[in-house]
C-alpha cells in the first residue's frame, strides 16, 4: 500500500478535474490575461513601478525588535525572556525560533489586553513576574516590550522598581529590561538593546577591578548556532580565556537526552556582570551590536573592537589578528592547517564558482561577510538586498564590490524581496544566496538557492553548521559549489552530463 | 470517582500547588477530569494569566492567520509594524491554486511596515497610498483586506474611512478588519471579527448564476496540506455542488455568493460558527457540523449530510462509502496493529481536540487527555461525550501544566503545536505537530486518513527514539 500524501495526491486526474470544477466558482481571471500580467510583472516597466512604490512592502526580509531581544536574552544562563505587551507577540517569536532552530524556546509574556491598553500594563507585569518566577524558576528575567506597550507609553524602569518595592521580586533578583519598539529598526536593534540592557543591569555598581583577563566576544544576531560553537573553539585553540555574550548555542542546539531542561547553557551571569573588567571586547557584527559596543567601551574604557563578521578567509584572518593583538596569544599550527584546508577547498572548487553571477539578501553584517567570501571565490555579486541595511552599509558594500571592479547600483537597502525579484528577473543571475524566504523567487526564476542566514524554515540542520571561521568558509564553499554542480546536472540534456568534476 | 479520575485529580492538584494563590485559583477552573455528562464544566475563553507561558496567540492571528489569510485572490495587508506579518508568513500551509503575485497572494508578507512617524502622525495616508500601490502592482487582485496590528487601534487611525474611500477609488472591495492583537483573550475574537467583516463587506455581493438544489458551502476548512480538496472530493462524489470554500483555497467570489447555498457544512465550528448563524438568521440557510477525520466519523457525517437531501444523494453517498471501504480497510489492517493501545495526549485549537478522537480510535489508539487553546464552553460541551470518564481536560494549558501532565501520564504520542513539539522531543516522546499536520497532510476525508495513519505510525514507531541512551549510559538508567 503506497500512501499518497500532499506531495503526490493532487496530481491525480480526479483532483485535476476537481480543480477545474472549483475554478468555475472562482470568477478566476482569464488564463491569457493572467499570463499577460505574469509576463508584465517580470519586465522592465514593472521593475520601474515596483521601485517607485512608497508605502507598500512586499516580503520584507526583516523582523521586529522584540524578536532580537528574545534571542539575546536566551543566551544568558537561567534567563527567561519576557515580553511586556500582547501575548500573541511572544507566541509568534517562540514559534518563529522553533521553526528555525527546531528547538524549544521557553519565554513568556504578560498578556496585556484592552484593559491594560487603557490603564497601562503595570498589574500585568507584576503578576507576570510573580507567576513566571514561581513556575519556571529562572535566575534572571529579561523584559522587553511589544509595540502595544510602547504606544501606550509604559515605563519599564519604574514598573520594575515598583515590583521590587511591592516585594513581587526580591531586591537582588536580576530583571534587566529594554524598550524595543517594533516600529523602529529591526530584530538587530532589539538584540542590541536587550544585550546592552542586560549587561548594564548586571554590571551596575560593580567595582572596577584589576581586570579578569578574559576576552569578551559579542557574536551579534546569528541564526547559525554553529557559529557560536566555532568561535569558542577557535578561542579555546588559542588558549584565550573568553566569554561569549550572549551564548545561546546550548539553549538552541541541545542534545536529546530524554530530559527537558528549560535553560541549558548560556553566558554565566557572573561573567556577564564582570564585563567591565574584561581584557577587551570584540564584536563580530556591527549592525546588531552598536549600542552594546558603546556601552562596553564607555563603561571602563577597555578596548572594544568591531570586526567584520568573520565569514570567509580574510575576515577570519582579521578576527584572529585582532585576537592576537588584544591577547598576545598565538594562532596554533592546527588552526593554520585548518585555514590551509579551507583555502585548498576553495582553490579546488573555483572553476564552478568563478564568474558566477550571484544575488543575495539578508542582514547587513551577514551580507558583507558573504560578499567578502564570494569575492575570494571569484564570484560576481550582482544584486544585494538588505531590508534592514542603512547608508553606512551601502557604502561598505559598494566599496567591497568596487574593489572587485563593480560599479555602483548593486546594493539596495530598505528594499524587499519583491524588489529583488524584479532585479533578478530583469538582470539575471546564476545563483541566489539567502534565507528560506527566497524560495519563491528561486522557483519562479528557476534558480538554485544556497540557504544561509535567518530564518531557515524549509531545510534541516544547516543552522547547526558554522558559517564563520575557516570551518565556516569550508562549509559555505561546499554548499555553494555543490549547489552549482547539482544545478548543472539537473539542467543537463544528457550530452554534457559529467561524471568527474 | 474512577481510578484514572482520582489519579488525574490528584495530578491536577499537585501541578497547581506551585502557583501563586491568585493564578492557582484561576487555573484550577480550567483543569478537570472528564464527566461525559458534562457535570464538571471546564472554564474557558477568559484571559490567560500573565507570565504563565500560554500557547495562545492574538486576534490578528485569528483573522489574518486563520480566516482571511487563505482567501487567495485578495491581498491581505498586515497593517502596522513589520513583525506580525513576518512571523505569520506562509506558516499555516493553506494550499491554494493560482500563480503567486499574479492571481494568488496567500504566501505573501505584505505590510505597511510602520515606522515611528506613522505612530506619531497616524498611518491613514500611508494606508491609502499602499492600497493604490497594491492596485497598480497586482492588477488581478480582487480586493484588499486591512489586518490591523496593535498600534492601529491605539493611535486612533480611521481605517474604516480609508477603506471606504479606497473601495470607491479603486473599484475593488477594501475591507477594514479591527483585529488588533490586544483585543480579546486569544485568536478566537479574531475569528469572530474576521467573520463579521466578511459579513459586512463581502457576503451577498456576488450572485451565483445558476443555483441548484444540491448547492452547499464548505465552511471552516483552511485547506491545510490540501484538507479542503480531500473533503470537497467526497462532497462532489456524493452528488453535491460545492459553491464556496471558506476559506482554504477560497476566493472573494465564493465568499460573496455563499448565500445561494442550500446548506452550510461547517468543519471548524469554533472559527466560523458566527457566519453560519448569521446566514441562518438572515438567509434562512441551515448549517450542519460534520467530522471528516477517520473513517468512522467520516461515514457518519456523510450519512448525516445525505439525510438533508433526497434519495439520489443518499444513494450516491452509500456508493461513495462503498468505494472507499477497501482503502479504509487496508489502512486499518496495515496500521492498527502497529498502533493498537497506544495512548495520545492532545492539545490543539479549533475543532481538533474533539474531532480527532474518532480518528485515533479507528487506529486503536486511546486519547487520555485533551484541551483547547482558545475554545469556548460550547466546544467543551461537544467534547465531554466524546471521551470516557476520568480523561484529563485542560483549557489554555500552561507549559508548566502540560509538561507535568505528560511526564506523569507518559503517553505514547503527544499531538500539539510547534511551541510544544521540541519540548517533548527532548523528553524522548514521539510528537506530531497537529496545527499544520507537521508539514504533511491532507488529514481530512478518505484520502486523508491513510496519510494520518502513516504519519502517526512513523512517529510512534520511529527507530530514532531508541537511540537516546548510549550503551555505556544504560546501567545508570537501570
Amino acid at each position: 500500500m503506497r500512501v499518497k500524501d500532499h506531495n503526490h495526491l493532487f496530481a491525480e486526474p480526479e483532483y485535476r478535474e476537481l480543480f477545474e470544477t472549483k475554478r468555475s466558482f472562482e470568477d478566476a481571471a482569464d488564463p491569457a490575461e493572467a499570463d499577460r500580467v505574469a509576463a508584465w510583472t517580470r519586465g522592465g516597466e514593472y521593475r520601474e513601478k515596483n521601485f517607485a512604490r512608497q508605502a507598500l512592502k512586499v516580503d520584507p526580509a526583516k523582523a521586529c525588535q522584540p524578536l532580537g531581544a528574545f534571542l539575546a536574552a536566551a543566551g544568558f544562563a537561567g534567563t527567561l525572556p519576557f515580553a511586556h505587551g500582547s501575548q500573541g507577540c511572544a507566541a509568534y517569536f517562540r514559534s518563529h525560533f522553533n521553526r528555525h532552530f527546531k528547538e524549544p524556546f521557553a519565554a513568556v509574556s504578560d498578556s496585556m489586553t484592552e484593559e491594560a491598553a487603557v490603564f497601562g500594563g503595570l498589574n500585568n507585569l507584576l503578576e507576570g513576574l510573580e507567576n513566571a518566577r514561581a513556575l519556571y524558576r529562572p535566575e534572571m528575567i529579561a523584559v522587553c516590550t511589544t509595540c502595544m506597550a510602547e504606544v501606550i507609553g509604559d515605563d519599564l524602569s519604574s514598573f520594575i522598581q515598583n515590583a521590587r518595592e511591592k516585594g513581587v521580586i526580591p531586591a537582588d533578583f536580576p530583571v534587566p529590561f529594554a524598550h524595543t519598539p517594533s516600529f523602529a529598526g529591526s530584530h538587530l536593534t532589539g538584540y542590541d538593546n536587550m544585550l546592552r540592557g542586560i549587561l548594564s543591569h548586571l554590571s551596575a555598581g560593580r567595582e572596577s577591578g584589576p581586570g579578569n583577563g578574559r576576552l569578551y566576544v559579542v557574536p551579534g544576531f546569528d541564526g547559525h548556532v554553529g557559529d557560536l560553537r566555532e568561535v569558542r573553539r577557535l578561542l579555546a585553540a588559542m588558549e584565550v580565556p573568553h566569554t561569549l555574550v550572549p551564548d545561546y548555542a546550548d539553549r538552541l542546539d541541545s542534545p536529546l537526552t530524554g530530559r527537558y531542561e528549560l535553560y541549558p547553557g548560556g553566558t554565566p551571569l557572573e561573567e556577564a556582570a564582570d564585563c567591565g573588567n574584561a581584557l577587551a571586547a570584540v564584536c563580530l557584527q556591527r549592525w546588531s551590536t552598536q549600542k552594546t559596543a558603546e556601552f562596553l567601551a564607555a563603561e571602563r574604557g577597555r578596548e572594544v573592537v568591531t570586526v567584520p563578521m568573520p565569514v570567509g578567509i580574510r575576515n577570519t584572518d582579521r578576527l584572529l589578528e585582532e585576537v592576537r593583538r588584544l591577547t598576545g596569544r598565538a594562532v596554533p599550527p592546527a588552526i593554520l592547517a585548518e585555514r590551509g584546508r579551507a583555502v585548498d577547498a576553495m582553490a579546488d572548487s573555483h572553476p564552478y564558482v568563478h564568474g558566477r553571477r550571484v544575488a543575495l539578501a539578508g542582514d547587513p553584517d551577514l551580507v558583507l561577510g558573504l560578499i567578502s567570501l564570494l569575492r575570494e571565490l571569484g564570484a560576481e555579486v550582482v544584486h544585494v538586498v538588505s531590508t534592514n541595511g542603512d547608508a553606512a552599509f551601502t557604502q561598505e558594500a559598494e566599496a567591497l564590490l568596487a574593489e572587485a571592479g563593480a560599479g555602483p547600483g548593486a546594493v539596495h537597502t530598505g528594499r524587499d524581496l519583491w524588489h529583488l525579484r524584479s532585479l533578478v528577473l530583469t538582470d539575471p543571475v546564476d545563483l541566489l544566496i539567502g534565507s528560506s524566504q527566497l524560495k519563491w523567487l528561486a522557483r519562479e526564476a528557476g534558480l538554485p538557492l544556497v540557504r544561509v542566514g535567518f530564518p531557515l524554515m524549509d531545510r534541516h540542520h544547516l543552522h547547526r553548521y558554522p558559517i564563520v571561521g575557516y570551518q565556516g568558509a569550508l562549509n559555505l564553499t561546499t554548499w555553494i559549489v555543490n549547489t552549482v554542480l547539482d544545478e548543472l546536472d539537473r539542467s543537463s540534456d544528457g550530452r554534457n552530463f559529467d561524471f568527474i568534476r | 470517582m474512577s481510578e484514572p479520575a482520582e489519579r488525574n485529580q490528584a495530578l491536577i492538584e499537585e501541578t497547581l500547588a506551585v502557583y501563586p494563590e491568585k493564578a492557582r485559583k484561576e487555573r484550577a477552573k480550567h483543569l478537570q477530569v472528564n464527566d461525559p455528562g458534562g457535570g464538571c464544566p471546564v472554564k474557558s475563553n477568559v484571559k490567560s494569566r500573565p507570565g504563565v507561558m500560554t500557547a495562545r496567540g492574538c486576534a490578528y492571528a485569528g483573522s489574518k492567520g486563520v480566516v482571511w489569510g487563505p482567501v487567495k485572490d485578495m491581498v491581505h495587508v498586515s497593517h502596522g509594524p513589520v513583525g506580525c506579518g513576518q512571523y505569520s508568513w506562509a506558516g499555516r500551509r493553506n494550499y491554494a491554486g493560482g500563480e503567486r503575485g499574479v492571481d494568488s497572494f496567500t504566501t505573501f508578507h505584505i505590510t505597511s511596515d510602520f515606522q515611528e512617524r506613522d505612530i506619531v502622525f497616524g498611518g491613514d495616508k500611508k494606508l491609502a497610498q499602499l492600497c493604490r500601490e497594491v492596485r497598480e502592482l497586482f492588477p488581478l487582485a480582487k480586493g484588499i483586506t486591512i489586518q490591523s496590528e496593535c498600534p492601529v487601534g491605539l493611535i486612533g487611525d480611521d481605517i474604516e474611512a480609508v477603506a471606504k474611500q479606497m473601495t470607491e477609488e479603486l473599484g475593488i472591495p477594501v475591507v477594514p478588519v479591527r483585529c488588533e492583537g490586544f483585543r480579546g483573550v486569544s485568536q478566537s475574537l479574531g475569528h469572530h471579527i474576521a467573520n463579521d467583516s466578511i459579513r459586512d463587506h463581502v457576503l451577498g455581493t456576488r450572485q451565483l448564476p445558476d443555483p441548484g438544489p444540491y448547492d452547499v458551502a464548505l465552511i471552516g476548512d483552511y485547506n491545510i496540506g490540501g484538507d479542503a480538496w480531500a473533503s470537497r472530493r467526497i462532497l462532489e462524489e456524493m452528488g453535491l455542488r460545492v459553491i464556496a470554500q471558506w476559506s482554504g483555497d477560497g476566493t472573494l467570489n465564493e465568499l460573496g455568493q455563499t448565500p445561494a447555498a442550500k446548506l452550510n457544512l461547517i468543519h471548524c465550528y469554533r472559527s466560523m460558527n458566527y457566519i453560519c448563524r448569521h446566514m441562518e438568521e438572515t438567509y434562512g440557510i441551515p448549517w450542519m457540523e460534520y467530522n471528516f477525520f477517520g473513517p468512522t466519523r467520516t461515514k457518519e457525517s456523510i450519512r448525516k449530510i445525505a439525510q438533508f437531501f433526497d434519495g439520489r444523494i443518499q444513494e450516491c453517498s452509500e456508493a461513495v462509502i462503498q468505494k472507499y471501504e477497501p482503502l479504509m480497510r487496508q489502512t486499518i489492517e496495515r496500521y492498527r496493529p502497529r498502533l493498537e493501545g497506544k495512548r495520545v495526549m492532545l492539545y490543539v485549537g479549533g475543532l481538533r481536540p474533539r474531532h480527532l478522537v474518532g480518528a485515533y480510535e479507528d487506529l486503536g489508539m486511546e486519547v487520555i487527555g485533551t484541551g483547547y487553546e482558545f475554545g469556548h464552553s460550547d466546544d467543551y460541551q461537544r467534547t465531554y461525550p466524546e471521551l470516557p470518564a476520568g480523561v484529563i481536560l485542560y483549557d489554555d494549558v500552561t507549559a508548566w501544566e502540560f509538561e507535568r501532565f505528560v511526564e506523569r501520564l507518559a503517553p505514547d504520542l503527544v499531538a500539539s503545536g510547534v511551541k510544544e513539539k521540541y519540548v517533548f522531543h527532548k523528553m524522548g516522546l514521539p510528537f506530531r505537530q497537529m496545527h499544520s499536520w507537521d508539514y504533511s497532510g491532507p488529514y481530512h476525508g478518505f484520502d486523508g486518513f491513510p496519510v494520518f495513519a502513516r504519519d502517526m505510525d512513523m512517529t510512534v514507531n520511529n527507530p530514532s527514539w531508541s537511540l537516546i541512551r548510549a550503551p555505556w549510559d544504560r546501567k545508570e538508567e537501570a
